[in-house]
């Protein structure tokens, strides 16, 4: 976005400035520029959720849009990742310390058949950074993977990734089998992925299909809301 | 006939379905297999078949593929009796199926063409063993840098590399002719995604069992 990176001394920026040249900065997939404004930010008193929030959260924000619109691609969402896990590195063990609010739990994993995690680990990022707590399987995950997990520890949505036409389908073979046990309903259940399409989700019973990160944080909060507001009622 | 089409043209352009129609089939395929099918039609005197094809990189969008492919049926509907849409499901997850069966034509079977070019049966039996493996092709060998390199930003951000391909451990290259100069350019490739080149001579597999029923 900028073309006089070399001229900004960051640490001489106001707050304001700052924070709009972080924007800037995670646009343009500059993690050390990142880092370096995270750890500026906190010397000067802003609690971690602050920057977090702030900062980088609305800094992705705004690349999501522009990967939707079609002006951004992969790769540069992917360096604007990048720079935003520099942040998040520095930031995740104060969150914790902070007290930070936590607006769920949620599993996450590719399935089986399937070693693609571009997507997931995206999604990943955005969650926490929207104040998830997520437990990450990794690749490959056969449906024991998804239900040990599940039964060993509290959580609110189940994430499952796919990028490959012929691995798709098994995502269909983890909900079966939490329908068979039951356990179906105790969970959100999105998914994920390239080949992937809304009526896809549907059929296989998944309560609803994430084109993007940025839908799979805002589809996340929305049933977390209904889950609270059900809760109060 | 040899192809008188570039292979940059056939991933951006395709190739046109002939100004006088001969056939009274059109091939409508994806401008990835446009050799191979040419090949074909020339080893088996499928004179009775035209072909046109859209623009390879369509593989980098697969959600467009139904819709062009649609458009493209009813263009030329008239001039053939059969039209036989020459794609897998190509990523389309199902759509590119659905939409064929409402327009009435058929097309190959099989998830995309490194299953047909190895035949989607043994593809099926050995692709759950081989989830690390990333496939080429001939023209995908030729096409790495317009593929591969440049949409993938490798080109101009190589540090991305392993964010793509740190979960692959090989690359399987698949041959549909044998041919050193394409077995040299494959090496380069795996070389360039820093990945071990196993070559499997396949052929043209499935492709033309579908082709010959058509």
């Amino acid at each position: 976005m900028s073309d006089e990176e070399d001229d900004i001394i960051l640490s001489e920026l106001s707050d304001d400035e700052l924070v709009l040249q972080m924007h800037d900065d995670l646009y343009d997939g500059m993690k050390e520029e990142i880092e370096e404004s995270v750890n500026i930010l906190l010397d000067r008193g802003w609690m971690p959720y602050d920057v977090l929030t702030k900062a980088l959260v609305e800094g992705m924000r705004i690349v999501g849009i522009d990967f939707r619109d079609g002006i951004l691609f992969v790769p540069e969402v992917l360096l604007a990742a990048n720079a935003m896990k520099g942040g998040m590195f520095i930031l995740k063990p104060l969150l914790a310390e902070t007290g930070a609010p936590r607006l769920g739990n949620m599993l996450i994993g590719t399935v089986k058949g399937d070693i693609h995690d571009i997507g997931k680990n995206l999604v990943t990022m955005m969650m926490e950074g929207a104040g998830f707590e997520v437990k990450d399987l990794g690749i490959n995950n056969p449906v024991e993977n998804y239900l040990d997990e599940l039964d060993s520890n509290e959580y609110d949505i189940l994430g499952m990734s796919a990028l490959l036409t012929t691995t798709m389908p098994y995502m269909k073979v983890v909900i079966d089998t939490m329908v068979e046990k039951g356990m179906r309903d105790d969970y959100v259940v999105l998914v994920g992925g390239a080949p992937l399409n809304e009526e896809f989700g549907k059929a296989i019973g998944a309560d609803a299909y994430c084109r993007d990160a940025a839908v799979a944080v805002e589809t996340a909060k929305e049933y977390m809301a209904k889950k609270h507001n059900q809760m109060s009622a | 006939m040899a192809l008188s089409v570039d292979d940059t043209t056939l991933t951006e352009k395709g190739l046109n379905a002939p100004d006088v129609k001969i056939g009274r089939v059109l091939l409508l395929a994806c401008g990835a297999l446009a050799h191979e099918i040419l090949a074909l039609k020339r080893l088996n005197n499928w004179d009775h078949m035209d072909l046109k094809c859209l623009p390879a990189k369509y593989h980098l969008y697969p959600d467009k593929i139904p819709k062009v492919v649609e458009e493209a049926v009813h263009k030329h509907r008239n001039d053939y009796e059969t039209i036989f849409v020459v794609y897998a499901d190509c990523g389309t997850g199902g759509l590119l199926q659905a939409k064929c069966a409402e327009l009435g034509v058929e097309m190959v079977a099989g998830p995309h063409c490194y299953s047909f070019f190895e035949g989607n049966d043994v593809f099926a039996k050995t692709s759950e063993d081989e989830i690390t493996a990333f496939y080429l092709t001939d023209f995908l060998v030729k096409q790495f840098d317009a593929f591969i390199m440049k949409p993938m930003g490798l080109d101009r951000h190589p540090e991305l590399r392993d964010m793509y391909f740190g979960n692959y451990t090989k690359v399987v290259y698949q041959a549909q002719i044998n041919d050193p100069v394409l077995d040299a350019k494959a090496q380069e490739c795996a070389d360039k995604l820093g990945l071990p080149l196993e070559r499997r001579f396949t052929g043209y597999g499935d492709l033309e069992v579908a082709l010959k029923a058509v």
